[in-house]
C-alpha cells in the first residue's frame, strides 16, 4: 500500500494558520454590557439572560472593544437577519476570541463546513447530510439507550450523583466517537479537546496554539490509523470521499473530523445537563413528564429553546453601518440564538419554560445554511437521555444550588451539577 | 387544504416529519418532502398547520382550499 502523501504534510500546513490577525487579550468584570460585553466573564456564565433581556430594552446591538471590536445582537429579528445574510457576514471563524485567522481562509475556512462561506459551504456541507438524517442516526438509539442504562447502572449505592460529570457528558462523547471510529476510552481527552477549543479563548496565544496542537496531533493520529485499518466510520469516509472529482485536502479531513468531535460533544451534553437541572429544580415539571411520557419531545423542544447552548459567531465583511451599527470590516459578531430565543417579540411568555409549548418556532440549531448539521442526533441523544433518566431515576433535587457550574464561553451547560436522587 | 414546502427555505430541521409524518418525510440528505400531492384530509389539518407553525424557516405553505 502506497502512503497517502496528503496527510504527511498536515502539521506544517497548520503554520498558516498563525498568520491571522491577533487582538490585545482584555479580561476583568463588564463595565457596561451595551458598550464592553464579554461572554468569558463568569456573570454571563453564570446567568446570561437578565443581560440579554435588559440589552434588548435599552440597545438592542450591543457592543464590545475588547477581542478587537464586537457585536451582539440580541433580537430574534436581527439574529436571523444575520444568520441569513451570507453575503455581509462570514463564517470564516466561528468562534469570538482574540484571534481572527487570515481572509485568504475563506470560503473553506478551518472547520469545514462550519467555518466555510457560499458556493463552497454548500458542497461540503452535501458530504456529510446523508451521515446525519433521521433515519441515519435512528439506527444509533438502540446502542445509545443501553449505554445511558450503563451510566446509571454505574449510581449504584450513590445517593448524590453529578448529572452533567457522570451522565450527560458521557453520551455524546461515545456516539460521535463511534461514528468517527475513534477508541471509547478516549473520552477524557475529548472533554480536554472541547475546553481547550471554546472555553481556552483568553489563554496567552502560544499556550492556545499548543492545546489546539494537541487536538491535531491527536486527529492525525487517528487518521494514520484509519488509512492502515480503514473500517465503516467517518473517519475513513471523510479520507476517501471526493469532491469537485478529487480527494479532499488533508486540512479539510481534519478540520471536519475537529468539528464533528468538538461540536459533537459539548453541545448535546449541554442540552442533557440543562434538561436535566430543569427538572432536577422543578418538580412539577419532572412529575408531570412522569405521568405524560408522550409530552417529552414537545418539552425537549422549549428546553432546547429556554436553555439553547450554542451561540455562533460571525465577521463582518466590509465596513458598512447596519440596522444602526457602525460596524466595521473584521468587527466580531457574537450571534446569540440563546437570546433570539428569549425574545418576546417572538414567543408568548419568552422567559418562562412551558413544557406543553406546542407552537415552538426557536432557533436552537441555528438558522439559514449551517443548521446544525447534527440536529436530529443531538434530538436522538437528548431524548434518549431524558428517557432513560425518568424511567430510572424516580426522584432527582438539587443537592447544593451553589455547586452547579455553567461553561463559559459560546456553548453554555452545566458542567458541575451534583443531584441528590433516588 | 394542501401544503407545499418551499425549497428555497428548507433547511432540513425536519420539525414537519418529526410532527406530522403522515404528510412529510425527508430526501437523503433531511431535506423535509411533502408526501403525495400534499392534500391534507380534513382531520390531518391539525396537524398541517402545527408542522407549518413550528418549522425555523417557515419554508412550509398551507394553501386553504376554497
Amino acid at each position: 500500500m502506497t502512503v497517502d502523501d496528503r496527510f504527511i504534510r498536515v502539521e506544517a500546513d497548520q503554520d498558516e494558520e498563525l498568520l491571522g490577525t491577533r487582538s490585545e487579550i482584555i479580561t476583568g468584570p463588564v463595565s457596561d454590557w451595551a458598550t464592553d460585553f464579554s461572554h468569558l466573564e463568569p456573570e454571563w456564565s453564570a446567568d446570561p439572560y437578565p443581560i440579554q433581556d435588559d440589552l434588548r430594552q435599552r440597545c438592542p446591538i450591543a457592543h464590545t472593544g475588547r477581542f478587537g471590536g464586537g457585536w451582539l445582537p440580541v433580537r430574534y429579528e436581527d439574529v436571523a437577519a444575520i444568520a441569513y445574510d451570507t453575503e455581509r457576514f462570514s463564517s470564516r471563524s466561528i468562534i469570538m476570541g482574540n484571534f481572527r485567522p487570515p481572509p485568504e481562509l475563506a470560503p473553506v475556512g478551518g472547520s469545514p463546513p462550519i467555518s466555510s462561506d457560499p458556493p463552497f459551504h454548500h458542497d461540503a456541507r452535501k458530504l456529510l447530510l446523508p451521515a446525519f438524517t433521521k433515519g441515519a442516526v435512528a439506527k444509533l438509539e438502540p446502542a445509545t439507550r443501553a449505554f445511558c442504562h450503563s451510566l446509571i447502572d454505574a449510581f449504584e449505592g450513590q445517593d448524590v450523583v453529578d448529572a452533567a460529570y457522570d451522565y450527560a457528558q458521557h453520551i455524546p462523547m461515545r456516539v460521535i466517537a463511534d461514528m468517527l471510529g475513534f477508541p471509547q476510552a478516549d473520552g477524557p481527552r475529548f472533554r480536554e479537546f472541547v475546553e481547550s477549543t471554546l472555553e481556552g479563548i483568553n489563554l496567552p496565544p502560544e499556550e492556545r496554539i499548543a492545546r489546539m496542537g494537541k487536538l491535531f496531533d491527536y486527529l492525525l493520529a487517528q487518521i494514520h490509523d484509519h488509512l492502515e485499518r480503514p473500517r465503516e466510520d467517518l473517519t475513513t469516509f471523510l479520507i476517501n470521499v471526493e469532491l469537485y472529482g478529487r480527494k479532499l485536502e488533508a486540512d479539510h479531513v481534519a478540520g471536519t473530523m475537529a468539528l464533528l468531535l468538538i461540536a459533537g460533544i459539548d453541545t448535546t451534553w449541554s442540552a442533557i445537563g440543562a434538561s436535566l437541572w430543569h427538572l432536577a429544580k422543578t418538580p412539577a415539571d419532572r412529575e408531570r413528564l412522569l405521568a405524560e411520557p408522550g409530552l417529552l419531545p414537545t418539552a425537549m423542544e422549549e428546553f432546547l429553546r429556554a436553555y439553547a447552548p450554542v451561540t455562533m459567531a460571525r465577521l463582518v465583511k466590509e465596513d458598512m453601518s447596519w440596522h444602526g451599527a457602525d460596524m466595521k470590516a473584521d468587527d466580531w459578531i457574537l450571534l446569540s440564538f440563546p437570546a433570539a430565543n428569549r425574545d418576546p417579540a417572538q414567543f408568548d411568555r419568552a422567559g418562562d419554560v412551558v413544557i406543553d409549548r406546542a407552537v415552538n418556532r426557536h432557533a436552537a440549531f441555528g438558522l439559514g445554511i449551517h443548521r446544525c448539521v447534527g440536529s436530529h442526533l443531538a434530538r436522538m441523544e437528548l431524548r434518549v437521555a431524558l428517557e432513560v433518566w425518568l424511567e430510572r431515576i424516580r426522584t432527582s433535587s438539587l443537592d447544593d444550588p451553589s455547586a452547579v457550574r455553567w461553561s463559559a464561553g459560546q456553548i453554555r451547560g452545566p458542567r458541575a451539577l451534583p443531584l441528590r436522587i433516588s | 387544504m394542501k401544503v407545499q414546502i418551499n425549497s428555497e427555505r428548507c433547511q432540513g430541521h425536519g420539525r414537519c416529519y418529526d410532527l406530522a409524518d403522515d404528510l412529510f418525510g425527508d430526501d437523503d440528505e433531511g431535506f423535509g418532502q411533502v408526501l403525495g400531492e400534499g392534500v391534507v384530509p380534513p382531520e390531518k389539518e391539525r396537524e398541517a398547520r402545527l408542522a407549518a407553525a413550528n418549522c425555523p424557516e417557515r419554508a412550509i405553505e398551507i394553501l386553504e382550499e376554497t
